[in-house]
């Protein structure tokens, strides 16, 4: 590497130290680590003059560079869970990763449904798991720092493997919760291969204290065969006390259903990255979000949906309701490669500002090389509607119980398009979370 | 019962009340026409609470109490229901939720006990079964996808749940068909109480034939310029509103 | 539908891969020596007999560009300009500022005859009523060479000059209002017009005047190796009113050239600016060889309340566009329009779109872009909408629509959306597709030949930003949006 020494911010070489000295006790090939890490080492953190980046300056809001966590007892780690509230009106086979390490008595491991595998990262790692050569099956999300940051401090995570027509009924819950009495970083990646003609659906859920300064980086990639069929829930329960970095990888094959829906209430700063490539054709994808936020938070989605095989369908919306002094991103951008004719992709992000201290930037995109497309996106941005308050409140609804109303109904539309109206206990543990938050905001 | 005295009223600068007066008594259907533009669903719309309207001079006194420094809500809980030209479509917002949310809102500010589940839902189906609104229309989202009939359906639908004592139908017939209508006003009659009080706005006469008015007033210019018993109603058919047009331009 | 026949006539006529503004002007020009330093602006301050102000106003824009660099995000690639091998100041030898027409080299008037654009009044006023009138400014190369109508405007008050004649006649409006729309540093290409900007025009309607006419400004570029560097102020005193549009064209070379202008419009209360332009320099030949590099600030500055600011743009030439007129809505209630059709065939490349700024209370915008992008060309739409946190009630919408006719071309569609006021409204749509098959088999089906359906369709896909150019430009610019689509089918 010619002239690597641009370190130039004190978190930049925090964490270039940090990474000095934990990366020989990290598992798997060394120098695959290093490599990422030369990528970050020569962009540095990213900042609001990297396009982006633009609406979430890392270097500016990251000020301090925690240390990996310590994987925990098994008693603390059961607490932690224990705590720990996502999903839990749902069944499902659970999995646990505390401070970025599996804690398999605290998982139903040996409950697997049939035709399912698992395996830890760390194992797969150590042992050169035939399955890692999935990892970075997007290339382009290789370049992204946040990306390039994971591979090379990342420590745990599951590599799971649904056989080929395999139709797992009870969904896969992986549980992250992250525990501590002082600063700490978690870097946890997760590999899903799901083969052809299989269907599976997957929770992922994130918990943390509020008190507790913390930086996860999470990765989940997935690698989904033909004719497969795909869900995928996520709860962002991070507390206030987070900067988290996260990014959800999807390589699509052809004939294949994707979903994926992400709910953000807690973290102080999260960003929220998708990468979707629709690579084969007659595929289905869709990419949700809800966001709510408050108080000083920050929350920016980004999404790079990528179109390259034709006769695809992508559909995007994403809901943020921003109350206090945060401030909401939404970065979106559609890209159709010359081939992929015949591509029809939707995307829309609406946000309501309920306070004067709301900032919300939004960003769609599209960028198109075929010619034989239908492609849109729309963007609103507004308080909430002054005539559907006063309907409600003519019919004796107070404003409070009116407001309260119409932004659950706002948050609950990415719900009710995401899940299967006869799955209600999944439909009640994702709505929850708006309730509460709405609860907490009166 | 309601009591409107002198109401001036603007909307961005433009004067459309101008000295209103308007007496409702206990029990009585009081009907207001006139011709478009008269100011009738602003008054609609004032006497609810709507807030972009600016009130300059007067009160509305509903039973000795002057609502206009009330919420909207506050007015609903105190008996005011307005069913609206254009239900709104509030969509994610199931019927049901929205139907008990508002029923329980307005017991509560009464001091009244929450409806259990079961009693609730017995009270809407009982409604809903008299004006033939179809059970998979409740668990649609509000009014979303709703015909022009239906939407006005379900405003009579939230009447008879509410129980109001004053209830304002702002041009309940327009875009009815004729049995949409016979089925509306059959809804509204069945209301009919000597506790409860209506005040018809409507364009046409029509309406009137199945909703019998005691009284009925002519409204142009933002003020009522003409009052007298249902007679009234068949002359402006007969003889329509230039007469008061021009009294307007005079 | 008479209309269509129209269009379909119109489509007939037109001599198919020309550009028809390619030909060049010979005639003995004086060049200021190639290259760019500081006795190049002195020069150019020289002959242009300016005040001190103005030099030391040039020399600090100068020093200012040497120190920045060369933006790199807009979506075009180019190789890379080298700044010392363009001539900066190019006028017709002979004359001083010529006093009247009979003084103008008659070659210039022929150049603007043949561009369909006279300037001898006389001619201009043969059978056209006076509302319809419009007074040209007429800019070649580096300096203004005639200006029309001039006594009838100043009648009215209105002043209707070049920037040069401006900068002395009227110094005190001048240093007033330059640079405080686009400030000198505000980018690049902008601090390089301000160091050498040659000519432009200058317009400024006093309170209450509704300009009597149309204003307009003819840019030609016409000796080679030479840049454009025009600037433009457009002051609309309170209440006033004026409508100016401006049109360009350039020899067909092999070279690049580079234009790189700033216009900056100024609304006090209660002022309307209407500002069309139909864009139409040389976009270089089918294989991306020449052809103009269209580098330009353009701003408005809606200074007053209930001030106005209206920018409607056809872009069918250069061979890259980096432009984004814009509107600060500074002013409570003051209102921005934009309303865009760009038009990219062969190897163009067009990054264009608009900014509008809400500071203001009640301020309102409006952004229509339609885009349409053939042969091998791309074509992006690049806007900023942003609420200030004091704009409460702000309302913008924005509808950006793409077409791609054959598929070896771009379009994309880069919006930023950022708001800080709970009570502002913004609404942005946008899509991207193609001719729809049906349409054309329906055009087909009645008897136009493909490439008449498809100037047909593009027509009306183009058609509510059309309606809102002055009429004789609205023809002239339905007429360009088809020859730049020429060959683009089958």
């Amino acid at each position: 590497m010619a002239d690597v020494e641009r370190i130039n911010t004190p978190v930049e070489a925090a964490i270039a130290e940090h990474f000095a000295g934990v990366k020989a006790t990290l598992p798997g090939d060394a120098g695959t680590r290093e490599t990422a890490f030369a990528r970050f080492t020569e962009a540095g953190l990213p900042h609001r003059r990297v396009e982006e980046w633009k609406y979430t300056d890392l270097r500016n809001l990251m000020r301090e560079a925690a240390a990996l966590a310590p994987a925990l007892s098994d008693d603390a780690a059961k607490a932690a869970l224990e705590a720990s509230p996502w999903f839990s009106g749902v069944d499902a086979v659970r999995i646990a990763i505390a401070n970025g390490h599996v804690v398999a008595s605290a998982s139903d491991l040996a409950d697997l449904p049939e035709g399912v595998t698992l395996e830890t990262l760390s194992q797969a790692l150590a042992a050169g798991h035939a399955d890692l050569a999935h990892l970075g099956a997007i290339p382009e999300a290789g370049d992204n720092i946040a990306v390039a940051l994971n591979s090379a401090f990342m420590t745990d995570g599951v590599v799971i493997r649904v056989k080929a027509g395999t139709k797992v009924t009870m969904p896969l819950h992986l549980r992250f919760v992250i525990t501590g009495d002082s600063a700490v970083a978690t870097a946890t990646r997760s590999l899903i291969v799901v083969e052809k003609g299989a269907s599976v659906t997957l929770l992922e859920s994130h918990d943390s204290a509020d008190a507790l300064a913390h930086q996860p980086n999470n990765m989940v990639e997935m690698v989904v065969g033909d004719e497969a069929q795909v869900a995928h829930f996520r709860i962002d329960g991070h507390g206030t006390g987070a900067q988290a970095l996260s990014t959800l990888t999807a390589h699509l094959g052809a004939h294949v259903a994707f979903d994926t829906l992400n709910i953000v209430a807690r973290p102080g700063l999260v960003r929220h990255q998708v990468y979707m490539t629709f690579a084969g054709e007659h595929t289905k994808g869709a990419v949700r979000g809800a966001t709510m936020l408050t108080g000083k938070q920050h929350a920016d989605t980004t999404l790079f949906v990528n179109h390259v095989a034709p006769h695809c369908e992508s559909r995007e919306l994403f809901k943020t309701a921003i109350d206090g002094n945060a401030t909401g991103v939404f970065q979106g951008r559609i890209a159709v490669a010359r081939e992929a004719q015949k591509t029809d992709g939707q995307m829309m992000s609406s946000a309501v500002l309920l306070s004067d201290g709301a900032t919300m930037n939004n960003k769609p995109e599209l960028e198109i090389f075929a010619d034989d497309v239908l492609c849109a996106h729309g963007a609103t941005c507004g308080a909430l509607d002054d005539d559907l308050l006063f309907y409600l409140m003519a019919r004796g609804i107070p404003r409070p119980e009116a407001e309260a109303l119409l932004i659950e109904s706002f948050l609950g539309e990415a719900v009710e398009e995401a899940v299967d109206e006869t799955d209600e206990d999944l439909r009640e543990a994702l709505l929850s979370v708006a309730r509460t938050w709405l609860a907490a905001r009166s | 019962m309601l009591e409107i005295k002198n109401l001036v009223v603007e909307i961005e600068g433009t004067r459309i009340l101008n000295g209103l007066d308007l007496t409702v008594n206990n029990g009585e259907i009081a009907a207001i026409m006139g011709p478009n533009g008269s100011g009738k669903s602003t008054l609609s719309y004032v006497v609810a609470g709507k807030e972009e309207y600016e009130v300059l001079d007067g009160e509305i006194i509903l039973d000795g109490q002057n609502v206009l420094e009330m919420e909207p809500s506050e007015r609903a809980a105190a008996g005011v229901f307005l069913a609206f030209q254009y239900p709104l479509e509030i969509p994610g917002v199931a019927t049901m939720t929205f139907l008990k949310a508002a029923l329980n809102a307005q017991r509560k500010s009464r001091g009244e006990a929450e409806l259990t589940t079961p009693d609730f839902i017995k009270r809407v189906n009982a409604a809903a079964q008299q004006l033939e609104i179809p059970k998979d229309m409740l668990k649609r989202a509000l009014n979303v996808g709703f015909s022009g009939g239906e939407k006005k359906r379900m405003e009579i639908l939230q009447m008879a749940l509410l129980e109001p004592r004053f209830c304002i139908l702002d041009e309940t017939d327009s875009g009815l068909d004729i049995d949409a209508l016979r089925i509306a006003a059959e809804g509204v009659n069945a209301l009919r109480s000597p506790d409860r009080s209506f005040l018809v706005i409507t364009h046409y006469q029509r309406l009137l034939n199945y909703i019998v008015p005691d009284s009925v007033h002519v409204m142009a210019g933002g003020k009522i310029v003409k009052s007298g018993g249902k007679e009234l109603a068949l002359e402006l058919e007969a003889n329509g509103y230039a007469d008061y047009k021009a009294q307007e331009a005079a | 539908m008479p209309a269509v026949q129209e269009t379909i006539d119109r489509v007939k006529e037109i001599d198919v891969d020309q550009y028809k503004y390619g030909f060049e002007t010979i005639i003995e020009m004086e060049k200021a020596p190639k290259g760019l330093n500081e006795d190049i602006i002195r020069f150019i301050s020289a002959k242009k007999e300016e005040p001190e102000w103005m030099l030391e106003w040039r020399l600090d824009a100068y020093r200012r560009w040497l120190t920045m660099q060369e933006p790199d995000w807009a979506r075009v690639s180019y190789p890379k300009i080298d700044f010392n091998d363009i001539y900066y100041y190019a006028a017709p030898k002979s004359n001083e500022a010529p006093k009247s027409l009979d003084e103008v080299d008659p070659e210039i008037l022929k150049t603007y005859e043949k561009l369909g654009i006279p300037l001898r009044e006389q001619e201009m006023l043969a059978g056209i009523a006076p509302e319809n009138r419009v007074a040209v400014d007429a800019v070649f190369d580096s300096v203004s060479v005639a200006t029309t109508f001039k006594k009838e405007l100043a009648e009215a008050g209105v002043i209707f000059c070049s920037i040069s004649e401006a900068v002395r006649e009227y110094p005190e409006l001048v240093q007033k209002y330059l640079g405080t729309v686009v400030p000198k540093s505000d980018n690049y290409y902008a601090a390089l017009n301000s160091a050498v900007f040659t000519d432009g025009s200058f317009v400024y309607v006093p309170p209450g005047v509704r300009c009597p006419m149309e204003l307009s400004t003819y840019f030609r570029i016409n000796e080679k190796n030479t840049g454009q560097f025009e600037r433009t102020l457009i002051i609309a005193d309170e209440g006033a009113y004026v409508s100016y549009l401006e049109g360009c064209t350039a020899p067909q070379r092999d070279e690049n050239q580079l234009h790189a202008a700033v216009v900056e419009l100024v609304t006090l209360d209660e002022a309307e600016i209407k500002y069309s332009t139909v864009q139409n320099w040389y976009p270089g030949d089918a294989q991306g060889k020449g052809g103009i590099y269209n580098f330009v600030t353009k701003r408005g500055d809606c200074r007053g309340k209930n001030s106005v600011i209206t920018w409607t743009q056809v872009e069918t030439g250069s061979a890259i566009t980096w432009k984004y007129p814009s509107c600060i809505l500074r002013g409570d209630g003051s209102r921005g329009e934009f309303y865009s059709i760009a038009v990219s065939n062969g190897r163009q490349q067009i990054d264009s779109g608009t900014k509008m700024i809400h500071l203001g209370k009640n301020t309102t915008s409006r952004i229509i872009s339609k885009g349409i992008s053939a042969g091998h060309s791309e074509n992006t739409y690049r806007g900023l909408v942003s609420a200030h946190r004091k704009a409460s009630n702000s309302r913008n919408f924005t509808n950006c629509d793409s077409l791609l006719i054959g598929n070896n071309c771009g379009a994309h569609t880069v919006p930023y959306i950022e708001s800080k006021n709970a009570s502002a409204v913004f609404e942005h749509e946008a899509t991207t597709s193609k001719i729809s098959e049906d349409q054309l088999f329906y055009c087909m089906q009645r008897g136009l030949d493909e490439e008449e359906a498809v100037a047909l369709i593009v027509n009306g896909f183009v058609k509510d930003v059309l309606q809102k150019l002055p009429m004789e430009f609205a023809v002239e610019a339905q007429k360009l949006i088809s020859i730049s689509l020429e060959g683009s089918v089958g």
